[in-house]
Order: structure tokens, then C-alpha cells, then sequence
């Protein structure tokens, strides 16, 4: 029910309808348990980790840097978080794949043909429905790797207090839609988790990586984002300077790019995550299809202990188009207006309620 | 006699110095001027570059102006400006004259630029803000500051798979020179905030050339049948940001324009 109402606010809306299924891992996982009676007792190797490919170097660009050059994604159904129930570090693929299948078919099911909210939109076209689109076949049943349970660390008593105080703040400015400023940020166009850690926005995770001398750039493309990383060790940003993506800088280690990224505005807030949270992602390319991305979050303000992440992205076609979502947000002014008219509706029936006695 | 011919010469000298330094300048393409290669052999453009000049305000010749709000007094009031289009005014078709004057007159209401749309092309070109280069053999990025705009410039061709607001831009070399064919835009940019404008059938053809270490000659050919009885022309010189720390920074500008957007759809209204 509360999918439905999503999907009538429109195409952006529909962003928030699909991270609400992923926020809600708990009984699709539990479903993938049951297959594990046919998984067999040998764990499968991660697919992130091809170990087999001994003669695979990785190529160079033209002036000598390791090649991560290509369209990716990190498309997947893994949650970040461990679901509760699951005990293990990897599933089998036949468990991978019931897992994918459940999910797959629990987004298909958000567009009922001959519905209002099919007729508003066709939930199966434009990738929207992740499982159309290629999955990085990631074994892993978190994308949390460190601590070893797959959940987040402890949160300190700062971090409970931060919460509290933020969603004070946020309740202070009324219902969701009293105004565009409370409607969630992927909705409004204003952020879809291009900053690190990259985890894959609700829908479409495409990405272009393009190097040239000293610098990788990497394109997301919901919301056109772009994050030209220099290589040369250089120095952030004064601490001042905030922002939604952070100021990323980067070096090589070996063959690995290593991104430092602080300097994040008080608004990101990842997972309860201070604006003094530092992230530093390692992108290792595997073989002709496929980067390991590493991450580690660093916030003692907010969490007992740094936690680090794991995922695979993996190659698709390009190429990358415009995503001109605040050009085309049709969604929160129709939403908005909607809201306006129903209470307006309902003042009037009250009145003529009140007229009546 | 002898002292006035002199003067006369010496002044000839100064015009002529003048003239020859201009040729130089305004050309942009300082003859012999060789832009280092990256590896691929290919001039290297890459760094962070940016217009200095009014052509925002308004891409034709313009004087100093009040802005739409008084409260906002000398800020926002509309600078000078010389004007970056060559060879006269914008060759508008009469009826299409009459709309960009109306979009002057409405801009509060039009401009996309408020509203933190997409510039379009060239006006992310001219827009007074930083944009960073960043080449690779196949493709060529442009990240600009602005609303975290970006280009792809395809160095191998490519369809574009639908209209867009940035358009389709392939890329290829002329010796010194980038040339950007940009087509299949939507109707929905501007030129600048003067109501400058264009319709779908928008093409344009970009000249990049470096003619100095610090300097790119940037010229673009607006061709649009819909609006203009012949194709024009813009040109000007981008400056490379020198400074030591230059970097191209986050300007999401989404969130400040939400109230323009939607501010009256608010429950408690603004004041």
C-alpha cells in the first residue's frame, strides 16, 4: 500500500519507492535462506574475486596509469547490512539467484496493469526495475565486510544524540509535504548517493569513468554527477568548503586508486554519519569486467569503530545519458499540489460541516 | 615639419603595433602557437578553464543596467558588456525577435538558468564559473561548476539515443583545433539571461584552440533555421584558473531554487 501511494507522486518519486524495498532486505533475505538446503557445503568464491585469471595484467592508460576506464555498475540486491537471519559471509549462486529472483519480482509487482499507478507509469520500463538490467552477481549477503556480522558497529552516544537532534530538527518542519524541503532528497533531485560510498542509487546505477593525466573522473549518471579526482596527493580542500560529494583526492598504490573523501556538508548524513565522517575508497581492476570497490567509513563521532564495505562493479554498454531530473520534476509539484488541494477540500467540508450544526 | 612628420610616423608605428597586437589577440590564433601533446599526440586542452567576460548578461553588446530587484541594489545589476557575437547583431527572424524580447521581459518566470536547469550549448561554455577539461583518447569531459553540469564530447562518433538539454556532442581534431558538432538539443535552454534563445533544430559547431600556454580561443557557429535567417557566430578567449589550488567546486544549486520552483505550493506560504 504505502508502494502504491509512491508511485502515483510520479517518475522521481519512484527513486524512493524502490529504496524503500531495498531498505527492507529483511523478509526477501529471510525467503533466500530457504533455498540454502540445496546449497553445497563448500563455500563459492566471491564473483568479485575471479582468482583463476592468472594471465589477466591490467592495462594502462596512455601515460602509464592503471586502466579503469569503461561503463559500470554496481546494480545488485546486496544490502549493506547483513539481513537478520543470515549467518553466513557468502551466498551459493543458486541461493544468489533466488535471492535476485525474489527481488526482481517484488519491484515487477509495484506496477499492477490496468491500476492508476499504471497508467501513471509503467514501472518496468526505463530500468527502473533493477532486475532488468545487468546484476554484479555479488555473492556477498552484506556489502559490510568489517565487522565480520555484516552490520554496522555499535553507534556512540554522540551519534544517538545526533540522531535525535536531526530528526527533532526535521520534525520541527512539519509533514512531509507542508514543503518541497521535507520531501526526501532523491525525490527532489538534489542527491542520489554519487558521493562515497558509492552505494547503487534506487534505480539505473550507470557510471563512466574517463582518466587523462593526473586525474579520474567519475560520472554517475542519476543526476549528472561528476567526481574529478586528482591522483597527484595533493592536499584537500580548506575544511570549510562543504559539500554533498566531499572533496575527493586520490593517489595510485600499485595498481589500486585509493580516494580520500572528507569535507562533507552536515546534510549527506549517511547512515547517521557526522559531517566529519572520512571515507577512502579503493577501486582495484580485477580483469576486463570487473573493479573491486573497497571503502572504509571513519566517523569515531558516530560509530565505536571505522566499518568497511565490499562490491563489485562490473561492465555494461554505454553510453551514459542525461539524467535531467530537477529539469523534469514533474513529481513534487504535482504532489505538492495535490496535498494543497486536499486540505483545502477537507476545510471546506469541515466548514460546511460546521455550517450545518 | 621634420618634427611633426616624425610624430606622424611614430604615431603610424603605434597604430600599426596596435593593430598587429589586436590581429594577434582577436584572431586567438596566435600563428605557430603549438599546444603541447598528451600521448595520444593530440593537443593537450586539459585544466580548469573559465570566460571572463559579461556575455551571460547578454551574449549581443550591452550597457550597464538595473537588475530586477532594487533590493539587491549594485549586486545583480547588469554589467557592461562589449558583446561576443561577430559581425552585428543576432540575425533573429522578425517573429522570433518579438519572442526573445518577451523572454526578457518575463525572465523571472523563464529563465532556466534561475530555476538551476541545465545551461545548454554554448552557455555552459560562457557561464562566469570554472569548468575542468579532463581528455582521454575516446572521450572528452567537461565538468563544469554550474549545477554540476557535464559534457561528453565522443571522440568516436556516436548517435545520440534522444534529445536532451546539453545535446549530443561528437568531437574531432583539426591540427591545433577540438571541432564539437552539437546537435539534437531540446527547446528548452537559453543563450543567456538576456532571453536569448534557440529551438530544437539548434546545431552548433564549436572551434577550441589553445593559443597560449594559459589561453583557448573559443569559438561556436549557432546555425537554427526555426529562429535565425543565417547561421552566426560567438568567439571568445577562455582563461586557465592559475591558481595554485585551483579546483573545480560543488555548486549544486537544485535546493536554492526549490522555493522559485514550488515555494508556492508551500502549505504556510513564503513571506
Amino acid at each position: 500500500m504505502k508502494h502504491r501511494v509512491l508511485i502515483s507522486l510520479g517518475m522521481t518519486a519512484l527513486a524512493v519507492a524502490t529504496t524503500v524495498v531495498l531498505l527492507a532486505p529483511v523478509p526477501v533475505a529471510a525467503q533466500a535462506q530457504k533455498p540454502a538446503a540445496a546449497a553445497p557445503a563448500a563455500q563459492s568464491a566471491p564473483a568479485a574475486k575471479p582468482a583463476a585469471k592468472k594471465a589477466w595484467t591490467v592495462a594502462r592508460t596512455p601515460d602509464g596509469a592503471p586502466d579503469l576506464q569503461g561503463y559500470w555498475t554496481n546494480n545488485s540486491y546486496t544490502p549493506l547490512e547483513r539481513p537478520d537471519g543470515v549467518t553466513k559471509e557468502f551466498y551459493t549462486l543458486p541461493e544468489l539467484r533466488a535471492v535476485e529472483k525474489k527481488n526482481a519480482e517484488r519491484e515487477q509487482e509495484e506496477t499492477t496493469p490496468g491500476t492508476v499507478a499504471d497508467v501513471h507509469y509503467d514501472f518496468t520500463q526505463f530500468g527502473l526495475d533493477r532486475g532488468q538490467t545487468r546484476l554484479t552477481d555479488n555473492l556477498r549477503t552484506s556489502v559490510i565486510t568489517n565487522p565480520e556480522n555484516g552490520k554496522l558497529p555499535p553507534v556512540t552516544e554522540e551519534g544517538k544524540k545526533r540522531a535525535a537532534d536531526r530528526a527533532a530538527a526535521r520534525r520541527k518542519q512539519g509533514a512531509t509535504y507542508d514543503q518541497v524541503q521535507n520531501i526526501v532528497l532523491g525525490s527532489r533531485c538534489v542527491y542520489m548517493n554519487a558521493a562515497p560510498p558509492m552505494m547503487p542509487p534506487g534505480y539505473n546505477p550507470a557510471y563512466q569513468i574517463v582518466q587523462s593525466p593526473g586525474y579520474v573522473t567519475i560520472l554517475t549518471e542519476m543526476l549528472h554527477e561528476t567526481r574529478v579526482i586528482p591522483t597527484d596527493g595533493r592536499p584537500h580542500a580548506p575544511s570549510n568548503i562543504r559539500s554533498w560529494l566531499g572533496d575527493s583526492k586520490g593517489h595510485w598504490e600499485g595498481d589500486t586508486l585509493v580516494v580520500e573523501t572528507t569535507n562533507f556538508n552536515d546534510k549527506v548524513a549517511f547512515r547517521g554519519a557526522s559531517e566529519n565522517v572520512k571515507v577512502t575508497e579503493r577501486f582495484t581492476r580485477l580483469s576486463d569486467d570487473a573493479i573491486r570497490y573497497e571503502f572504509t567509513v571513519d566517523d569515531p563521532s558516530t560509530w565505536e569503530r571505522a566499518w568497511t564495505g565490499e562490491m563489485p562493479f562490473v561492465k555494461i554498454n554505454g553510453p551514459i545519458f542525461e539524467h535531467a531530473c530537477n529539469e523534469g520534476n514533474y513529481g513534487i509539484a504535482n504532489t505538492l499540489a495535490g496535498v494543497r488541494k486536499e486540505e483545502k477540500r477537507a476545510a471546506e467540508e469541515a466548514a460546511k460541516k460546521a455550517g450545518a450544526k | 615639419m621634420r618634427n611633426r612628420s616624425v610624430a606622424v610616423t611614430k604615431g603610424m608605428a603605434i597604430v600599426a603595433a596596435c593593430v598587429w597586437l589586436g590581429a594577434t589577440t582577436i584572431a586567438g590564433q596566435a600563428p605557430g602557437y603549438r599546444a603541447p601533446r598528451g600521448k595520444d599526440g593530440h593537443p593537450n586542452l586539459n585544466g580548469i578553464w573559465q570566460a571572463v567576460n559579461e556575455a551571460n548578461w547578454d551574449l549581443e553588446g550591452h550597457g550597464a543596467a538595473p537588475g530586477p530587484f532594487w533590493q539587491l541594489g549594485a549586486e545583480f545589476s547588469i554589467p557592461p558588456g562589449l558583446g561576443v557575437v561577430e559581425g552585428g547583431p543576432i540575425p533573429y527572424k522578425p517573429e522570433a525577435l518579438q519572442k526573445k524580447k518577451a523572454n526578457f521581459a518575463n525572465r523571472m518566470n523563464l529563465d532556466p538558468e534561475i530555476k538551476c536547469y541545465l545551461p545548454g550549448v554554448p552557455r555552459a561554455m560562457y557561464m562566469p564559473y570554472p569548468f575542468q577539461i579532463v581528455a582521454s583518447t575516446e572521450y572528452i569531459m567537461m565538468a563544469f561548476e554550474y549545477a554540476g553540469t557535464v559534457r561528453t564530447v565522443y571522440m568516436k562518433k556516436q548517435q545520440a539515443p534522444a534529445d536532451s538539454w546539453m545535446g549530443w556532442s561528437n568531437g574531432r581534431w583539426e591540427g591545433e583545433t577540438l571541432v564539437i558538432d552539437t546537435t539534437d538539443f531540446n527547446d528548452l535552454s537559453w543563450l543567456d539571461r538576456a532571453g536569448n534563445y534557440h529551438s530544437e533544430a539548434l546545431h552548433v559547431v564549436e572551434r577550441i584552440t589553445a593559443t597560449g600556454p594559459d589561453h583557448l580561443n573559443y569559438e561556436a557557429t549557432i546555425e537554427d533555421p526555426n529562429v535565425f535567417t543565417r547561421p552566426w557566430k560567438i568567439s571568445m578567449p577562455l582563461y586557465r584558473r592559475m591558481e595554485k589550488n585551483a579546483q573545480v567546486l560543488e555548486y549544486k544549486c537544485v535546493e536554492f531554487a526549490e522555493d522559485v520552483l514550488y515555494g508556492a505550493l508551500r502549505k504556510v506560504p513564503l513571506k
